[in-house]
């Protein structure tokens, strides 16, 4: 029996999309039993809906003052704190779970394997190194407990129709004090989670300024999607950095992605390539991002957009 | 008081430019003849320490590489930045992220930092994981993705970028920060630079004199490039393109 636990990640409100697509990975391991792990302040809320999820075993509680801003350094000794019953545990390639997973492999002596993109035994798996151009398919030695985060794109979230059984855990052990969160600046928004939305529209440098990016927005909210916008839009100061979408910003698989004078580098491309549908919106007809696209249309964008806007509101 | 000695830590990779190619019997990437550099985080790690050290709030700063012999190019580049000297633990294997924390653990007991700076990710492997196994073995506090640091007495504060947005944390000192790529432009090395780098102390310390055991627990079978996307087809005008978006189910 491969017992596996899933660390959640959650904004003290509700459970990340990311866990559920954890669980889904977890699933894939033949002969398995996933229980999740919530650390939060106060987490009736959060368990009951982690316990939704399906295929989850136990969802198991651990709250505490200290718990509320899910902090590496904290909830790393307490992962290890219960890590004596299973054979993997697994967190989310986000920044979450980044951030946390490598701290429990070490205070467990073990490395952990990043971003397992697809399972091929209980300890065998494919992970992307040089940014997904070498795709590595790797073993673990069956006596080594398996840390992993879990490359999200790559994994389709679990439904939440389970009523899954909630342990309650206390524990007595010494936290460090060393590391303070002070505040989150986040620009607030209606739309769709980017990595989570089944629809995404991205604007690239092509759109010159903020003011413009208006019609990425206008255009998201007609079909119901995320905004997102590639590296050069972001470093020109267009959209704030968490819309980013690529390598180096984030890694998504909508079923609809619209690129909209987005010319395609490489790094961008890296964080779009597991979309369903791509479509490139783009003045110059060489734009490497036709290379990809299932469908193309050259163009100026800033007529096409309100057109297709107008098409769709309609 | 400030920041005494700062270590940061610098990869011999692939040059971020070159287009990386999967060699056909799948045993790894080819790195013959190819261009090397400075993990590209690496080099913003080692360009936020020499600005640290420009502001006064720092003496020293020590380049650590681990890996094979060339890699004392890249860290006599390190030094031609501004960096006061450099360790290169020489080692033809390919270590594993645990065994190079140990490594960085070794040297830190040694050397008595209060920060280290590290990129967040090598851009070879993409593991993301020195920085956080270093802080939990040394017990220390981390910040990961670092865009912004301000240094004060013996803390630290410091804004990540999270997908959530910008969080700030503040961490005392000792305490290892891994950055991002928003953090600082680093500088361009001058060659008067490169050559006064040359008289800059390097010492190589054989990885087998330090007494770590390597895990060998994950084995690499296969490496393989990623599948292609297909070309797909060019529409000529927004009516087709809705067209097509309404064949396929997605509007």
């Amino acid at each position: 029996m491969n017992k596996i636990l899933v660390i959640a990640e959650h904004n003290g409100t509700e459970i990340n999309g990311s866990t559920n697509k954890c669980v889904t990975c977890a699933s894939k391991i033949e002969n398995c039993e996933i229980d999740v792990v919530v650390f939060s302040k106060n987490g009736d809320i959060l368990a009951s809906k982690a316990a939704k999820i399906d295929g989850v075993n136990k969802v198991i509680k651990i709250d505490g003052d200290i718990n509320e801003f899910s902090l590496a350094a904290i909830i790393a000794p307490q992962i290890k704190h219960i890590s004596s019953d299973y054979s993997h545990i697994f967190g989310p390639s986000t920044t979450f779970g980044k951030d946390l997973m490598p701290r429990v492999a070490a205070l467990l002596d073990t490395n952990q394997i990043s971003d397992i993109m697809e399972v091929i035994t209980s300890h065998s798996f494919k992970r992307p190194t040089y940014a997904g151009n070498a795709i590595l398919t790797i073993e673990v030695a069956k006596s080594e407990k398996i840390i992993a985060t879990i490359r999200t794109a790559s994994f389709t979230a679990a439904e939440n129709n389970n009523n899954a059984n909630i342990d309650t855990v206390s524990h007595d052990i010494q936290l460090p004090d060393h590391t303070k969160y002070i505040s989150l600046q986040s620009g607030k928004s209606d739309r769709p989670d980017l990595q989570t939305a089944k629809k995404v529209v991205s604007g690239g440098r092509a759109l010159a300024s903020e003011e413009n990016f208006k019609i990425i927005y206008e255009l998201a909210d007609s079909l119901g999607a995320g905004a997102g916008a590639s590296r050069a839009a972001v470093d020109a100061g267009y959209v704030p950095n968490e819309m980013q979408v690529g390598q180096t910003g984030k890694i998504i698989a909508p079923d609809l992605y619209l690129a909209i004078g987005i010319s395609g580098a490489i790094q961008h491309l890296t964080g779009i390539k597991d979309a369903g549908t791509i479509v490139a919106i783009n003045k110059d007809e060489d734009a490497p991002i036709f290379e990809v696209a299932d469908i193309g249309l050259v163009g100026d964008l800033f007529k096409i957009i309100p057109e297709l806007k107008a098409a769709l509101d309609g | 008081m400030s920041v005494r000695k700062i270590i940061v830590g610098l990869k011999r990779v692939i040059d971020y430019n070159v287009r990386v190619r999967v060699r056909p019997d799948g045993s790894g990437v080819e790195t013959d003849g190819v261009k090397m550099s400075i993990n590209p985080f690496d080099e913003i790690a080692l360009e936020e320490a020499l600005r640290i050290k420009e502001q006064g709030k720092a003496d020293e700063i020590i380049v650590l590489s681990i890996g094979a012999s060339e890699s004392q190019q890249q860290l006599r580049t390190g030094l031609a930045m501004g960096a006061d000297r450099a360790i290169l633990i020489e080692t033809n294997e390919n270590l594993d992220p645990l065994s190079i924390t140990k490594v960085f653990q070794k040297i830190i007991s040694q050397e008595n930092p209060n920060l280290v700076i590290l990129g967040k990710q090598a851009i070879d492997n993409d593991n993301n994981q020195t920085g956080q196994m270093l802080a939990a073995l040394l017990e220390w506090p981390q910040a990961t993705f670092a865009s912004k640091i301000s240094l004060n007495d013996t803390k630290a504060e410091v804004i990540r970028e999270v997908d959530a947005g910008l969080e700030t944390i503040e961490i005392n000192l000792p305490a290892i920060i891994t950055v991002d790529l928003r953090l600082n432009e680093p500088r361009y090395v001058k060659l008067p630079d490169i050559m006064k780098a040359k008289k800059k102390p390097l010492d190589v310390i054989a990885f087998g004199d330090l007494d770590i055991t390597p895990n060998d627990a994950i084995k690499i079978l296969n490496t393989e490039p990623p599948e292609q996307r297909q070309k797909g087809i060019m529409v000529d005008n927004v009516p087709a393109l809705i067209k097509e978006l309404e064949n396929k189910g997605l509007i």
